[in-house]
């Protein structure tokens, strides 16, 4: 009896939610023009946060009747918010627009025809010519492009502290492999661990550099159009070198974070990180100096290539205030609105036209590398594979990992798997 | 007479009034989502663009019989339990008999046992994450570093990270939590016993280990059914405590973490749907078995 009054008091705080539900939504359908505006993102905290706020400034003064409204769902990469959204989607109640890393990621929505084409609003605001090319063409599925990128983060990252580089006599930055695992070498001779590493995702976020600085971009964009096999001799040699660096990493990775891992290197206790650029966004909230307590370099191997993510927005199918949400992602492609919010985000415009005079000066060579360098995506950031592919290639590094980085044959086999999983 | 029979057959109609909007919530929100659930698993929605899902029998099922993610997932959730249902069973019942006798300060310490109970799963979560950090030496925190204040040192552990070890570290903050809980039943369950029964039996002359042995521990029989039933599917059904110590990580992966992951992660509805039925039977497996038992004793009583 008692357990039942429990479900029954929860059913009925379910039905007056739903009820709550249906009147505010009737309640914006009745108006001729749209009254308001509802924004998904996991966006919650920090310099995103931040970034957003400068995004919803720009709308409100450009539609200063539509409500806005935030429903941001803390978690970071979206772990909390994607459940949610998913739930939003198949009930077709989507929010007006949505955050989602640009590339395959975006493929189960596409697939199930939950987002509109977006090509007109390129063709009118000319973004397909103010885009780079590379990015443009990852962008299109079937000649359809699906959403509006707002920012463009860099993946192949090595950062690493003067002080600790000092100590261990590493004068210069790592060009190729051959001089990183020598400098590895140098830091384990001055007692200083290596290489810092965290949870699954960056041990994957590791190897998905590695594989690249292996095989170079060509061989790598080939492993997800089926043209270079996961299980072919220059994987394997990808493999073993991912295998080599992890022997130079902390032990305790798994528990850590990766803003944990970050603090090894800031606190001069690991050499070397591979991590993406929002290391330094996050350290400079920490009042942290760029060039004085940590310094970047292209991750070696992959100088002259940037591999990006980006955080992108879309227009799903069905809803309520269409005409709010485009001017929304108008804001969201324009030089003005890509120029306010990277600064607060750690992260670069992803038009070639944007003025470099708010960004600091990581971010300006970010931007000078954009321009010029070979474009290619990340895989453990949504770029390269859906999610199918993205669950299936954590797993199988994590296991990799945790059966202590034995088995390269076996990690090449479940990475073939995960790349037909995504197929399917 | 008549009056009489008026007012008790009113009293039970209103009875069903009373509680007919609890079983309608419950045939719709319990029952009817099973039978969607175990819907959903029979179809081909595998992905969310299939438009218009056809039934495949148990195809979804088979499939799951293959795939290592999943074997690896049952086999760390059966090792858990194992442990998990041992640990709190042996900890709770020696925490019972101790407290059985009647000591001063038993409210205190009924108290203090059972407080961990109050604490949710994922808030336990997060702070068993930092005390099972798996750092040594030098860099150790949480549990390792207590071990070597105490001169434990060699007992240092990965904890939860480890290759062999992960499930049966994961059980430490379980077992932790839920102990508390068995003393209070398996407490209740010494004091519903009669004193007659001890005094005869001391009459007798009965040792007082033989009365525990022969006199007691047979009266908790029911008891102790009763605990393995409630630890047994809140085992099966382990999810916040493993997403709270370490995310949806490979090493610790259990049914009801890959369940969230294939559903929501991948969209992969119908085979997160037949996970989800598989959960359900090996609860059921567990329950059904004690709810018949249940009601046969009451219709007996």
């Amino acid at each position: 009896m008692r357990k039942s009054s429990y479900r029954l008091a929860a059913a009925l705080a379910a039905v007056a939610l739903v009820v709550a539900g249906c009147s505010s939504s009737s309640k914006t359908d009745t108006a001729a023009a749209d009254k308001s505006l509802e924004i998904f993102t996991w966006w919650s905290a920090g310099g995103e946060a931040a970034g957003l706020a400068e995004l919803e400034n720009q709308f409100k003064a450009a539609n200063p009747n539509t409500e806005y409204i935030n429903a941001s769902i803390a978690g970071g990469a979206g772990v909390n918010a994607k459940a949610v959204l998913t739930s939003r989607l198949e009930a077709n109640d989507p929010p007006d627009s949505f955050q989602a890393h640009a590339g395959m990621e975006l493929d189960g929505y596409v697939k199930s025809g939950k987002l509109e084409d977006l090509t007109f609003l390129y063709k009118e605001q000319g973004w397909d010519t103010i885009f780079p090319a590379d990015l443009i063409k990852t962008l299109t599925v079937d000649g359809k492009i699906y959403s509006v990128p707002v920012n463009i983060h860099r993946a192949n990252v090595l950062w690493s502290n003067p002080a600790t580089n000092a100590k261990a006599g590493v004068a210069k930055d790592p060009a190729t492999l051959d001089e990183f695992f020598a400098n590895l070498e140098k830091f384990k001779k001055a007692g200083i661990q290596p290489l810092a590493l965290a949870t699954e995702w960056t041990q994957a976020h590791l190897m998905d550099w590695m594989l690249l600085a292996t095989l170079g971009p060509d061989a790598f964009n080939g492993l997800f159009d089926g043209t270079t096999s996961w299980t072919s001799p220059e994987v394997a040699k990808a493999l073993k070198n991912f295998q080599k660096a992890l022997g130079y990493a902390n032990k305790d990775a798994q528990n850590l974070d990766w803003p944990d891992a970050g603090k090894l290197i800031t606190s001069g206790k690991a050499g070397y990180f591979i991590m993406g650029d929002w290391a330094s966004a996050q350290w400079q909230s920490e009042g942290l100096v760029l060039d004085t307590d940590y310094t970047w370099a292209p991750a070696p191997g992959t100088v002259g290539i940037y591999q990006w993510l980006s955080d992108s927005f879309t227009l799903p199918v069905g809803a309520k205030d269409r005409n709010a949400a485009i001017s929304w992602l108008t804001i969201c492609g324009s030089k003005d609105g890509q120029d306010a919010f990277n600064p607060k985000k750690g992260s670069i415009s992803a038009r070639t036209d944007s003025d470099p005079a708010g960004y600091d000066n990581y971010l300006k060579a970010a931007m000078e590398s954009w321009k010029v360098d070979r474009l290619v995506g990340s895989t453990v950031h949504g770029v390269n594979g859906n999610n199918a592919l993205m669950a299936a290639y954590n797993s199988a590094v994590g296991k990799f990992y945790t059966g202590g980085f034995k088995d390269t044959a076996g990690l090449a086999t479940d990475l073939a798997a995960a790349y037909e999983a995504g197929k399917a | 007479m008549a009056t009489l029979q008026k007012k008790r057959l009113t009293s039970s109609v209103g009875g069903f009034f009373f509680v007919l909007p609890s079983i309608i919530a419950i045939a719709i929100f319990v029952y009817g989502m099973i039978a969607w659930t175990l819907n959903i698993s029979l179809t081909n929605r595998n992905s969310s663009a299939v438009k218009a899902p056809k039934h495949v029998g148990l195809k979804n099922y088979i499939e799951l019989m293959a795939d290592a993610r999943f074997t690896h997932a049952l086999s760390n959730l059966l090792k858990f339990t194992t442990v998990f249902i041992l640990g709190t069973l042996i900890s709770g019942f020696i925490m019972a008999l101790l407290l059985e006798k009647g000591i001063k300060g038993e409210g205190l310490f009924r108290s203090i046992y059972l407080y961990p109970m109050a604490i949710s799963f994922i808030a336990m979560g997060t702070v068993w994450r930092w005390l099972l950090n798996s750092s040594q030496g030098a860099d150790a925190g949480g549990l390792n570093l207590i071990l070597q204040k105490l001169g434990l040192g060699f007992l240092q552990n990965n904890w939860y990270i480890s290759e062999k070890g992960s499930m049966f570290a994961m059980t430490l903050p379980a077992i932790w939590q839920m102990s508390g809980y068995v003393l209070a039943l398996f407490l209740a369950g010494f004091r519903g016993i009669p004193d007659d029964l001890r005094e005869a039996a001391r009459v007798d002359g009965a040792s007082e280990s033989k009365i525990y042995r022969y006199v007691l521990f047979p009266q908790l029989s029911p008891t102790f059914l009763t605990v393995l039933i409630i630890l047994g599917h809140i085992s099966m059904k382990v999810f916040d405590l493993i997403v709270g110590i370490s995310g949806k990580s490979y090493v610790t992966d259990v049914l009801a973490v890959y369940m969230w992951q294939v559903t929501f992660d991948i969209t992969n509805y119908a085979k997160g749907a037949a996970i989800a039925i598989i959960i359900l039977l090996m609860v059921a497996i567990v329950v059904i078995p004690y709810l018949r038992y249940v009601n046969k004793n009451e219709e007996y009583r």
